[in-house]
């Protein structure tokens, strides 16, 4: 009688520990943000503005936008690192057709995302070549095809229309941060309502078994990599705007960590078979909260990239699977 | 991966570890032809003086990726390397060359230990430390404001910019490690522990391998190579300079897979990995000889080729 007791009692223990760390690992990165609000509502001045808010927005919009397609390609246990490169070659295209009208222009870049994207796509589901492979070729290429098409130059953008895309608002909510919100909702919808997600989220599963079953993985995944990348196309036009310049030479770089990073830290396992939307949107965040933190309390570069890191880790260290 | 050898099968792996051989002999005979500058004994040094940090870097990329892992985190700690050698420089020679090597040695032991230990990707803990060896360069650097200067007069400088027959020193040590490299892969216990985690890592920990001490020792040895890179890059430029070795991790990988070793682990060469750097060298090399290009035309060149490589590689595979 006792010794059940115990034991029920142990396993109650064992279940509550686990059940804490399973809690924590779903909602680590909310806790996260939640902490550091606080922390700055508390201890940072000027930091519970409307103008200050507006500013993180700004500035995390492109890097989400890019992390809510890294997000898919990595739930389908891939990866893909030329989204900056992507980035750079949008912001290149974008003068070459701005005389045609801001549309024509916006137009162009982003067919040259999802044709970056489907060929990443090609390569990974048809080829069959690694991920990180097929897309390093794109990473390293990419960039420089775009300071080829540049020139190497960075130019000045006087359109009045585009550049209201990077400075405009409406009700007072910028409008790249407005796109960025509603790109999330349509990824979330795609991802946990449509075949297409379930689809994506089975092959990263299991790949095998998702052939196996009869399930069209090459035109879900060529489909899942031109999404990534005509979101990348869309943060390069975005971020082109509001720097009122073409600068590949600058656009993007290392943008393919940092959304890797953020989804990451969201909780969407490197291992693919799960896409997290709503953490991914967080994991940018918190990411961008840690360094205005980090920059308003004038902590320098240096001790912020190595607090960084140890974010990285500490949230990866949680969020592991157990062997 | 274990497969059966067929003649089919043989005559592939041939095709695949000689493709980059061969491409590379190609490479060097056309441009031979086209620029007799290139062919020019300052301009072969040179090439081979460039080549060499890449190369002492790449062993242990190719190590790592044989274990089915990857480093992305030696970019960083080639620069960190570079300015602890500067900055170590001035407590004489020794302190220079084992200051960068202790340092990016143990960076590299924490990237081994928190793979085996804890089963966290590769290329998520390689990560954090590529942005932490950045932060600690920054914070040695006064946030990368002060470069450090290696007295000129310093034995340390000789380490980079001594000449045997015209061949710098670092030539030396590149192809002295490469040969080290492809015996410790090749010919002892640990080598084939390498090969073994990489190939198919379930099985060889059933068998008895000991999966985790590899990783630890593979991430070690990637991070102070990278470390010795960044010091004899330093010794050559006479600075510790902060601002380099950006994107060099993806360089390293590069060339690696250029040489064919599969980034699934399990195969891959030395060899492969140093004619891989001479291939990515050379078409550097020529595209500068060329003059009216300019140098945006390498990294797209570098893509268009990685690319071709890969897909080849894939294709003779099936």
């Amino acid at each position: 009688m006792t010794r059940t007791t115990t034991q029920a009692a142990t396993r109650t223990v064992i279940s509550t520990a686990a059940a804490r760390t399973r809690w924590l690992q779903d909602n680590g990165v909310y806790v996260a943000v939640a902490v550091l609000l606080l922390f700055n509502a508390l201890f940072t001045a000027n930091f519970l503005t409307l103008g200050n808010f507006t500013t993180q927005l700004v500035q995390a919009a492109p890097v989400l936008i890019v992390a809510l397609g890294m997000a898919l390609v990595i739930g389908t246990e891939g990866v893909d690192l030329s989204v900056g490169a992507v980035m750079a070659l949008a912001a290149a295209i974008i003068p070459l057709y701005l005389g045609a009208g801001p549309l024509m222009a916006i137009t162009m870049a982003l067919v040259i995302g999802v044709l970056a994207g489907a060929f990443n796509g090609f390569l990974v589901a048809k080829v069959g070549i690694q991920p990180i492979v097929a897309t390093l070729a794109l990473l390293v290429g990419g960039r420089g095809l775009a300071l080829v098409i540049a020139d190497g130059q960075l130019v000045q953008l006087h359109d009045e229309t585009f550049l209201e895309l990077g400075t405009g608002d409406v009700l007072g909510i910028p409008i790249s941060v407005l796109i960025a919100g509603l790109l999330a909702l349509v990824v979330a919808g795609l991802t946990n309502r449509t075949t297409f997600g379930r689809q994506l989220v089975a092959i990263g599963g299991n790949r095998k078994a998702a052939t196996l079953a009869g399930l069209p993985v090459n035109r879900v995944l060529i489909g899942v990599y031109a999404i990534t990348g005509v979101l990348a196309a869309i943060a390069g036009v975005l971020a082109t705007s509001r720097l009122a310049a073409s600068d590949p030479a600058d656009m993007g770089l290392l943008m393919e960590l940092s959304a890797i990073t953020a989804v990451v830290v969201g909780g969407t396992p490197l291992t693919g078979g799960k896409v997290r939307v709503l953490g991914t949107v967080f994991g940018v965040i918190l990411m961008q909260l840690v360094r205005a933190t980090l920059i308003k309390h004038n902590l320098p570069d240096s001790i912020a990239q190595m607090i960084q890191a140890a974010i990285i880790i500490a949230a990866v260290y949680v969020a592991r699977e157990r062997r | 991966m274990i497969t059966t050898p067929t003649v089919t099968n043989a005559r592939t792996k041939v095709l695949q570890r000689q493709g980059a051989a061969v491409a590379l002999v190609l490479m060097v005979v056309v441009s031979w032809l086209t620029f007799p500058r290139f062919g020019s004994l300052d301009n072969l040094r040179d090439l081979a003086l460039q080549g060499s940090f890449l190369v002492v870097i790449a062993i242990g990329m190719t190590f790592v990726i044989i274990t089915g892992g990857i480093d992305l985190s030696v970019g960083s700690l080639y620069a960190l390397g570079g300015v602890l050698a500067a900055w170590g420089s001035q407590y004489g020679f020794l302190a220079a060359l084992t200051l960068p090597l202790v340092v990016c040695g143990v960076i590299g032991l924490v990237n081994g230990l928190l793979i085996a230990r804890t089963n966290m990707a590769p290329f998520i803990v390689t990560l954090a430390s590529l942005l932490f060896a950045r932060g600690l360069l920054l914070a040695i650097t006064d946030e990368g404001a002060n470069t450090y200067q290696i007295p000129g007069d310093s034995a340390f400088v000789e380490l980079g910019r001594g000449t045997v027959f015209g061949f710098g020193y670092p030539i030396f040590v590149a192809a002295v490690l490469a040969v080290l490299g492809g015996m410790i892969l090749n010919r002892t216990s640990f080598g084939q522990n390498v090969f073994a985690t990489g190939g198919a890592e379930q099985s060889a920990v059933l068998l008895g391998v000991p999966v985790a001490k590899t990783k630890v020792l593979v991430y070690t040895m990637s991070g102070t190579l990278a470390g010795l890179a960044g010091a004899l890059t330093a010794a050559y430029l006479q600075s510790g300079v902060t601002v380099i070795g950006v994107g060099l991790e993806l360089d390293a990988i590069a060339v690696v897979v250029i040489g064919g070793t599969l980034l699934t682990g399990g195969m891959g060469t030395i060899l492969g990995t140093v004619i891989g750097v001479g291939l990515i060298k050379v078409i550097q090399n020529v595209i500068n000889q060329i003059g009216t290009l300019d140098s945006n035309y390498q990294s797209v060149v570098s893509g268009v080729f990685l690319l071709i490589v890969v897909v080849l590689q894939r294709i003779l595979r099936r």
